[in-house]
């Protein structure tokens, strides 16, 4: 590794040497297998009792875009890596420093990130000939001394020691047995780091409650792992990374971006005493934000599974008519179908907000990977001037707070509200300090019923936001459409005097929005070499970057923009405060574009299209290659 | 649900302050006189009622209206309609279309919206023409019509608005004609009434582009001979001295003319209320020349509506469960730090 060690990003770049118990103060673990291999459960049991014990997280799932594909090949692998450690730490991690590989193809496919001197734990059982072909391997590569040189190589039989451990439970077949092969790897795991397996073992009391069979199945399973680590002696001894200090107190809990998407919106709804009304259609990566809320009826939550991508917005803007919090979520594909729609709901102005959970691109692209190369589409995808709002969420944990800051915004100034995610932090999962809801500001949004004086365009003369009357009002009887109009009455009009006072006055309506939303804060020294400016998920590893940077004595600094469209009113201030300005983007330079256009500051571009988040590394060598 | 109106309304109420501006002689002018006509007498406030439209000429149908209303973008009113009556199941909902907004363009959104039931009325005007982008064939434009964009006449196979809205199985389906105004009043009288999805096709005259398109129902010395009147427990007899009747010969129906041997007796008696859709899109097939053409309910059944549905799982979840949103947050293994 070029890099040397860092503590405050989170990243030990040092592999574990297993010689005798030891401390680290970060280990990363990448469990790999086939799909049906159980390993998004297997790493998230980890997780969460990694977590439990004390420890920062963040984790990484990559699954295949295919449910089942075939087995025992690279296409059909599906992986979880997770970064545990006791400090803070932003991503889940460069390299992986313990592989588990299920099989040869996940050994094929994730040798070449794991870090050198890594630990591999592979199950022996899975290396059969045949298995051995369809990863592309002529020979098995355990067997030759030379294909895993310079990494510790740790051949377990999991699937033997499965079926043995299980041995005496009756009516199973080996078939069913071997489904627990991931508890025994699990527990093994477990063992290395010496992890409690309390959270497991209820995780799967609870799970399987109506088949005792399956739970006593898989708790031996687990144990039996635990206990070949510990009597074996195949390992020389465990890695413990102790539980953070200084952490903000508070009640924890672990949270995926989808999941906070789900519990804003709901939160927002009730600080804005508004229904929520969700219509959605479903689409990869953004479904289980439709499936959380569907199961929230009792907040008043309606949810609307819609025939197609356009039925969803429709139906959102038939919701903020009628006066509901009104929301809907897609990806790629979907988002480009709702654009017809969002630029009516821009003339009709109308609160909404649109969840785009970024996936690769373009087209179909890649539906489970991550990305962030829509942000010029949230700009200008739409006909015409057609200015909507833009916020992104910077973590998992952030959705929460941008989803509501979001509408927020939507319902202050009568606008459809683009909030950013993407495949990364919508699936990522990290510890989250449980805000207190009492604590969460009220959402002021009265609906207009008094008729003295009403117009439905008249406007507020700070925010220029238009009145929310609601059907069933008396005597607000009113008409709103997409043809062009008169401000004020909302009367169609073909006079090109009011076309063009309509659209700047839609245009200047969203600029203000950064009258009343907060400044940008800088991470780091307020003037320096370098600032590294960033939006959307690859917070975790720009901030990391840049504080490794500071710790080795340079003066560079990061900002990340939650807000992108309006923009904080402090950005280009700051942007003047540095000699070199680096926008790391996992696209070909769109916030670069933008900040070209808008500020009078050359950016440097570090650019990834490879559905995979940046590694912290990658982000260093640039800011290292600029500054020499 | 809907409010009962304490002082009744006029027609004029209903009237917006917009200058209507379709072609002299358009058919909209009619359906929307009678659509003005027959609101006062639903029971509903005015309030209580919405329009929704698409594109295309009858869309422009909300601006005239003194109800609250939204004209959409092309195709999409009934998702619109759809979650504005999802968040507000008491309002009466109107969905205003046309056969290339509907049926074109908003294909898909017309299907679902009859499966589903929600709870609106959706009005299409069917005039077998494109009329505001200037006289395209449309899916309703019969084979080998001659337009701009088939100088040598449509190879595109017609819709059939109320076979589509039988084949989704929607609860209420109905046609009527635009000059036709006291059987267009009753008609729309009994979707307002319905509880579900109401479709009603309003055979519509577009003077510019397709003026001839309804001429055998509409001329005085023919009409008679090519509409069915359909009447609830009556049996299926029509022509300008109600001499002919229709009736079920195995799968198909045939036209028979009364006397000489076959009587009443022998014809099929309309009923509306068959859970089976078979017999409603028999009539839906009864096609001009060959046949008259159906006019009035060809089906009303009761299927809980999808709105109400929506709501009564609500109100289940909201009474079996606490919305406790502290609670929810914390709905997840939790640790506590110091």
């Amino acid at each position: 590794m070029a890099d040397s060690p860092a503590s405050s990003t989170g990243v030990s770049d040092q592999a574990p040497q297993v010689d005798g118990d030891r401390q680290q103060e970060s280990v990363v673990i990448r469990f790999s297998g086939d799909s049906g291999d159980g390993m998004q459960l297997t790493g998230d049991q980890f997780t969460n009792a990694s977590a439990i014990l004390g420890n920062d997280v963040s984790t990484f799932p990559d699954f295949p875009a295919e449910i089942r594909a075939p087995v025992g090949t690279i296409p059909g692998l599906s992986g979880f890596q997770v970064n545990f450690a006791s400090n803070d730490i932003y991503t889940s991690g460069d390299e992986p420093q313990i592989l588990v590989a299920m099989n040869p193809a996940a050994l094929a496919a994730n040798l070449e990130d794991l870090q050198p001197g890594g630990v591999i734990i592979v199950n022996d059982d899975a290396f059969t000939k045949n298995n051995l072909r369809k990863a592309g391997y002529d020979e098995n590569p355990l067997d030759n001394p030379d294909a895993l040189r310079g990494y510790e190589l740790h051949r377990v039989a999991l699937t033997t020691l499965t079926r043995t451990a299980l041995e005496d439970i009756e009516g199973m077949t080996n078939q069913q047995k071997d489904l627990c092969k991931n508890g025994f790897a699990l527990g093994l795991a477990f063992w290395l780091f010496d992890r409690p397996l309390d959270s497991t073992l209820s995780f799967y009391a609870k799970k399987f409650a109506k088949r005792p069979q399956v739970v006593e199945a898989n708790t031996r399973a687990l144990k039996a792992g635990y206990a070949y680590g510990e009597t074996t002696e195949s390992f020389s001894g465990r890695i413990t990374v102790p539980a953070r200090t200084e952490v903000p107190p508070g009640i924890y809990r672990r949270i995926t971006g989808n999941e906070a998407v789900v519990l804003g919106l709901v939160t927002a709804a009730r600080k804005a005493n508004k229904t929520l009304f969700y219509g959605s259609y479903p689409i990869t990566p953004a479904s289980p934000i439709l499936e959380g809320l569907a199961a929230l009826k009792h907040f008043d939550v309606r949810t609307f599974q819609a025939e197609d991508e356009i039925a969803a917005i429709g139906s959102i803007i038939g919701g903020a008519f009628g006066g509901a919090l009104s929301a809907t979520a897609s990806s790629g594909p979907g988002i480009a179908l709702k654009s017809e729609g969002i630029g009516l709901a821009v003339v009709l102005e109308l609160p909404m907000v649109i969840i785009n959970v970024q996936r690769g691109g373009p087209s179909t692209g890649l539906p489970t990977k991550t990305e962030q190369a829509d942000l010029l589409e949230m700009f200008f995808g739409r006909n015409g001037e057609c200015p909507v709002p833009i916020v992104a969420a910077a973590t998992s944990g952030d959705c929460f707070d941008i989803t509501i800051e979001a509408c927020r915004i939507a319902l202050r100034s009568m606008t459809p509200v683009y909030v950013l995610s993407d495949g990364y932090v919508a699936n990522n999962s990290e510890p989250w300090q449980i805000p207190d809801v009492d604590a969460i500001a009220p959402i002021e949004c009265d609906f207009r019923t008094d008729p003295k004086g009403y117009q439905p365009y008249m406007r507020d003369p700070k925010t220029l936001a238009r009145p929310w009357v609601v059907p069933g009002t008396p005597g607000m009887e009113h008409r709103i459409g997409g043809l062009g109009k008169q401000d004020g009455s909302g009367n169609v009009s073909y006079d090109p005097a009011d076309n063009e006072h309509m659209i700047k006055i839609r245009a200047e309506k969203v600029a203000r929005i950064a009258d009343y939303i907060p400044e940008l804060e800088v991470n780091g020294p307020e003037k320096g070499d370098g600032l590294v400016v960033g939006w959307g998920g690859t917070y975790g590893a720009i901030r990391a970057a840049s504080e490794r940077m500071q710790h080795e004595g340079h003066s560079v600094a990061s900002v990340h923009l939650r807000h992108l469209n309006p923009f904080p009113r402090n950005l280009g201030e700051i942007l003047g405060n540095y000699r070199h300005i680096l926008v790391p983007e996992l696209n070909l330079g769109q916030l670069s574009f933008i900040l070209q256009a808008k500020f009078p500051f050359r950016v440097i571009q570090l650019n990834k299209v490879q559905g995979q988040p940046f590694k912290i590394r990658e982000i260093v060598d640039k800011i290292r290659s600029i500054l020499d | 649900m809907t409010q009962t109106v304490e002082s009744p309304l006029a027609r004029k109420d209903f009237v917006s302050d917009q200058e209507v501006r379709w072609c002299p002689g358009c058919g909209d002018y009619a359906i929307l006189a009678q659509m003005q006509k027959v609101l006062p007498e639903i029971g509903v406030a005015r309030e209580q009622i919405v329009f929704i439209s698409g594109i295309g000429c009858s869309s422009r149908f909300p601006y005239y209206m003194n109800t609250y209303g939204v004209h959409s973008i092309h195709g999409r009113a009934p998702t619109i309609a759809t979650g504005l009556k999802s968040v507000n199941p008491d309002l009466s909902v109107w969905v205003i279309t046309g056969d290339g907004d509907g049926l074109s363009i908003g294909g898909n959104h017309l299907i679902h919206c009859l499966r589903r039931n929600v709870d609106v009325k959706i009005i299409l005007f069917n005039n077998r023409i494109y009329g505001l982008t200037k006289g395209q064939y449309s899916p309703t434009s019969l084979g080998g019509h001659r337009t701009k964009t088939s100088p040598m006449g449509s190879i595109d196979y017609p819709l059939n608005p109320i076979s589509v809205a039988i084949g989704a199985e929607a609860t209420f389906v109905a046609r009527t004609q635009d000059t036709n105004t006291k059987h267009l009043q009753e008609v729309l009288r009994r979707a307002a009434a319905h509880k579900g999805t109401a479709f009603v096709e309003i055979f519509q005259n577009c003077v510019v582009y397709n003026p001839t398109a309804w001429d055998h129902t509409t001329k005085a010395d023919i009409r008679d001979d090519n509409i069915l009147y359909l009447e609830d427990g009556q049996p299926l007899i029509f022509g300008k001295d109600r001499d002919k009747g229709v009736r079920v010969n195995g799968m198909v129906p045939e036209v028979v003319q009364l006397g000489d041997g076959i009587d009443e007796a022998e014809l099929t008696v309309h009923r509306e209320d068959m859970d089976n859709t078979s017999y409603a899109y028999m009539l839906s097939r009864m096609l001009h020349p060959e046949f008259p053409q159906p006019f009035g309910i060809l089906r009303a059944v009761s299927r809980p509506s999808y709105t109400d549905m929506l709501v009564q799982q609500v109100d289940e979840a909201r009474a079996s469960q606490k919305a406790d949103l502290a609670g929810l947050l914390h709905s997840s293994d939790t640790w506590v730090v110091e």
